[in-house]
């Protein structure tokens, strides 16, 4: 199956210069199939009209695809479509929920809002191993509230170190922000611990899934989890959409931070009330388009089954691990067991950005630098790695390609 | 090898990116005469460097820096630091101009080695958009400290 689904993505027979193009950097973002790339003709020469508003045909056409994108993700990672709300990306979720936590903190939203409150003395805990989006957001909140921000540190293995979480995750724990898998180093963590030590203390658990509703099956009700964000062009849709997945309860009761049209009841020139979930976080003309792409995607994904792409990335993910580990002079980042299809690792001698030149002229793509995670690096001692990311078009060949043309890296750069 | 890999990765940049011209330990405010210093950082890619110059009594230059990047930025700084021990103010401030300039130019340009010395060979790299900053990154520290060691000089 895998094998035939790789000649949906036309741009995997994109020549780069002299080489066939490998692509191992679907961590960055992924390709899309054709039926993704056709919807938005489909969608614009069809469909396209403003959604939520007009009574005529086209429009109610255009509000149905936008709700339909609703219930399609809902089908992928469980809950209810108004428990889904669109934003620009994942970092856009992961901020509407700091950004409206901040709110609730100075006395917006009101006596439901006041759960979320933050002030001097309550902690927010993350770990050494967040992307950029799921750091800076809560060191701004922290700023913000004068609350205190903490973390959980990672082994050497590259995996969360819980030997003190009851310490660092205490009674003071008002919010627990953690990613499901690292982006850089492929480490699944595991989130029912986590979320049951959140439990214990009666911290919001906020789910960076960027880099797990792509590659494995996700339940976000059966997590536990209070909110969750990911992003749209990471699971074969397109840029310019994320998913912010919250709890009824909670959605409807933290403060919107962007606030304008289609997002109220009631105005007056004095003030405004405001939608329930998800409009009330929606303000503003949407990507109407894209969430319909996205929804093509969706149900491309679930029709190949999340569980087949995850065995088919850790086939791949293993020969990648196994190769990378066996050429001399390269040290992997991590070495945890519970891992998807990623592999960072560090060329002696030789910057992340020339081993991802030599390999861009052997027709692999990598991701070098940092990786928007450079406290993670620097846990390592190293301010950048080269990393190699699989997604469900990609095979064999690009893994043999991929670790002949890495083997050449250091006699290329004059060293044994 | 393509052709392009061998214009980027010139022997002289191989060289210059392990043998290193200037990398040595920084003096800061020990320094007496006129000087400055720089710290500049490529935010995608988290190379960085700290770079500080010093102009002589006779109107010469002292460069030093620290710094961890690639090959290309290295190089940069190393072969900056050969020009500038061979140069006084006004000739750096020429060659950094004809040097921001070739690596701008996309390839069209062919650096003039009278002038250049060996940033010349980084004319490959104007093919690359993804590597100027990195080229340029030790360029930005001293054409910035320089400013700041100008500067003092005047007060």
């Amino acid at each position: 199956m895998f094998s035939r689904l790789r000649n949906d993505f036309p741009i995997l027979d994109t020549r780069v210069g002299e080489s066939a193009l490998s692509y191992l950097d679907s961590g960055a973002t992924s390709q899309k199939p054709q039926c993704v790339i056709d919807t938005f003709t489909e969608y614009y020469s069809q469909r396209n009209a403003a959604v939520h508003r007009g009574a005529h045909s086209l429009a109610v056409m255009a509000t149905d695809a936008f709700e339909a994108g609703r219930e399609a993700v809902a089908n992928l990672v469980g809950g209810s479509p108004e428990q889904v709300v669109w934003t620009k990306n994942a970092t856009e979720a992961l901020n509407v929920v700091a950004l409206g936590i901040d709110r609730a903190s100075h006395g917006f939203g009101g006596v439901a809002a006041q759960r979320f409150g933050l002030g001097p003395g309550d902690s927010i805990v993350v770990t050494e191993m967040e992307h950029h989006a799921n750091l800076v957001p809560w060191q701004q909140l922290a700023q913000s509230t004068g609350a205190t921000l903490r973390w959980i540190p990672v082994t050497d293995s590259g995996e969360l170190d819980l030997s003190d979480l009851d310490t660092i995750v205490d009674d003071t724990t008002k919010v627990f922000a953690f990613t499901h898998v690292s982006n850089v180093l492929g480490t699944i963590n595991p989130v029912d611990t986590l979320v049951a030590r959140a439990r214990n203390v009666g911290a919001l658990v906020v789910l960076d899934a960027c880099q797990s509703v792509p590659h494995m099956p996700v339940n976000f009700v059966d997590l536990d989890v209070d909110f969750a964000a990911f992003s749209a062009h990471k699971a074969l849709g397109p840029t310019g959409l994320g998913t912010l997945w919250g709890k009824s309860e909670l959605l409807n009761a933290l403060p919107p931070v962007l606030t304008g049209g289609s997002m109220i009841t009631t105005v007056t020139m004095e003030e405004s009330q405001f939608m329930a979930a998800p409009q009330r976080f929606e303000a503003g003309t949407q990507p109407v388009a894209e969430v319909a792409a996205f929804t093509t995607a969706v149900n491309y994904l679930a029709e190949v089954g999340l569980d087949k792409i995850f065995d088919h990335e850790r086939e791949l993910g293993t020969v990648l691990l196994d190769g990378v580990a066996a050429i001399p002079g390269i040290t992997v980042l991590g070495s945890s067991e519970n891992r998807i299809g990623t592999v960072a690792f560090d060329v002696d001698g030789v910057h992340a950005h020339d081993v991802g030149q030599y390999l861009d002229s052997q027709g692999v793509a990598v991701r070098v630098g940092h990786h928007c995670a450079q406290p993670l690096h620097r846990r390592f001692g190293v301010t950048a790695s080269t990393r190699a990311s699989t997604y469900l078009y990609n095979n064999a060949e690009d893994c043999r390609r991929f670790l002949t043309a890495l083997a050449e890296v250091r006699p290329f750069f004059g060293l044994q | 090898m393509s052709t392009q890999m061998q214009q980027l990765y010139q022997q002289v940049i191989l060289d210059h990116s392990r043998e290193r011209v200037g990398d040595s330990d920084l003096l800061g405010d020990a320094v007496a005469g006129p000087h400055g210093s720089s710290h500049q950082v490529n935010p995608t890619c988290g190379d960085e460097i700290e770079l500080e110059t010093e102009i002589n009594a006779d109107g010469g230059l002292d460069v030093r820096w620290s710094g961890d990047g690639c090959s290309i930025s290295m190089a940069s700084a190393s072969v900056l630091s050969e020009l500038a021990a061979d140069n006084n103010v006004a000739g750096m401030l020429d060659i950094e101009a004809k040097f921001h300039e070739l690596m701008h130019s996309r390839g069209t340009l062919e650096g003039d080695e009278e002038i250049l010395g060996d940033a010349a060979a980084f004319s490959g790299v104007s093919k690359f958009p993804a590597r100027i900053k990195c080229a340029l990154l030790s360029w930005v520290a001293f054409k910035d400290a320089l400013n700041q060691a100008q500067t003092s000089l005047k007060e």
